[in-house]
């Protein structure tokens, strides 16, 4: 095995921590080989790997993150329109420290400033759907080639999602306000020791605010790896059924929860042979849209728009993985 | 003195108003909290990141749960 390939299964899968897990289970008379043995391993391990995982993460990614305040991001993207500035939106909305309460405002702060309504959507649609943590969990879970087909087809789906709206010549569907208020703002300047503190900061509060939805997660996750039978599954939602993508979609539409409690759901359902297309699309469904999110917006946009860009994600989304599903013999 | 929080009601906008008031008790200033919840009356200070801080009209903070400590030399 190559050192590369060591690395990532002791740090990344944590192979070991896998292994001591089982030798734990097995302590307490428990064998792992059986379901309720297996379960509670899958459990413990999942729930401890995550958290460990999302800890040294978010620290290192909000670091990264505390050098794009959204008031860079804008300066960035001003004065900028077409295929290019949809790209850089893209990219930025990977960078720019994201929280769903503030995308209202900072929709607000783009449009008020100019901003195409094609680059602000590139910009709101990459923002939640290529997260970088999520994107090194997937690493962590299947593969980098995974992690990194993900992090591609995300950032099309916000390019093209967003030039479609643009092109279709929406710019009066915002309500009326959020072009009179005033530009103002600056970036506020950090220091070396703030930006460490934010970072420490941010993993306090994700870690806080995350942890149900791990636990809610790991727990259906460690159901489905031990006690469903896979051909229930496979006959549900299985790769050679056209429906599993569109069923995963609209089942997590209206769904809100965190990517980080989507993926171990998503790691046992492809373990029991559901196409790895249909589980991304279902992530991306959970994460890009959500009930909450388009209550939001509909403050800030009309109708159509809303439906508009509602429409948009989800073909986007279940083109990825029938595309997915069709190329999963790349990947597993 | 009036200090706003700006922010859509989430956990952090509470937790920055609580920390506000504290700080204005530990200061012994007379201080009105006001709690801004309209998203045009947001975007009006030109914050883009929630929770924001204003003290007497001025934006201190955005983006951040500040401690009461750190609201303290804000006042």
């Amino acid at each position: 095995m190559s050192v590369f390939g060591w690395l990532n299964d002791q740090l990344l899968r944590m192979t070991w921590l896998n292994d001591l897990v089982g030798q734990g289970v097995a302590a307490t008379g428990l064998d792992p080989a059986t379901r309720l043995g297996g379960s509670v391993q899958f459990f413990v391990y999942d729930v401890v790997k995550i958290f460990i995982l999302l800890s040294v993460l978010i620290f290192v990614i909000s670091y990264v993150q505390s050098h794009f305040p959204p008031e860079r991001t804008r300066a960035m993207l001003g004065g900028r329109s077409g295929l290019g500035a949809n790209t850089l939106a893209a990219l930025l909305g990977t960078l720019t420290p994201f929280c769903s309460c503030s995308s209202i405002p900072l929709f607000i702060g783009f449009t008020a400033a100019g901003l195409p309504l094609a680059v602000t959507f590139s910009f709101l649609i990459s923002s939640p759907l290529v997260d970088l943590a999520s994107v090194i969990l997937l690493a962590s879970i299947f593969s980098w080639p995974v992690a990194l087909a993900y992090v591609v087809v995300g950032l099309v789906v916000a390019i093209i999602g967003g030039t479609l709206i643009g092109r279709l010549g929406m710019e009066d569907q915002v309500a009326g306000f959020v072009r009179t208020v005033p530009v103002t703002g600056e970036a506020a300047t950090m220091t070396q020791g703030e930006r460490l503190g934010y970072a420490r900061d941010q993993v306090a509060e994700i870690v806080h605010r995350v942890w149900p939805y791990v636990l809610i997660g790991v727990g259906i996750g460690a159901m489905i790896h031990n006690w469903v039978p896979g051909d229930v599954i496979g006959a549900l939602l299985g790769q050679d059924k056209w429906w599993s993508v569109p069923v995963a979609v609209l089942v997590g539409i209206p769904m809100y929860a965190d990517i980080f409690g989507t993926l171990p759901i998503a790691e046992a359902l492809v373990g029991k042979g559901v196409g790895l297309g249909t589980v991304l699309a279902f992530m991306m469904a959970v994460t890009a849209l959500s009930l909450p999110s388009l209550i939001m917006l509909k403050r800030v946009v009309k109708i159509p728009l809303l439906i508009t860009f509602t429409g948009v994600v989800t073909v986007g989304i279940l083109s990825i993985g029938l595309i997915f599903n069709a190329i999963t013999k790349w990947f597993i | 003195m009036i200090i706003k929080i700006l922010g859509s009601g989430c956990k952090k906008c509470i937790a920055l108003g609580e920390n506000a008031k504290a700080a204005a008790a530990a200061a012994g200033r007379q201080a009105e909290i006001v709690k801004v919840t309209d998203f045009a009356e947001i975007a009006s200070y030109g914050v883009m990141s929630t929770p924001g801080l204003v003290v007497d009209g001025k934006v201190v903070s955005t983006g951040k749960v500040l401690t009461a400590q750190e609201i303290g030399k804000f006042l």
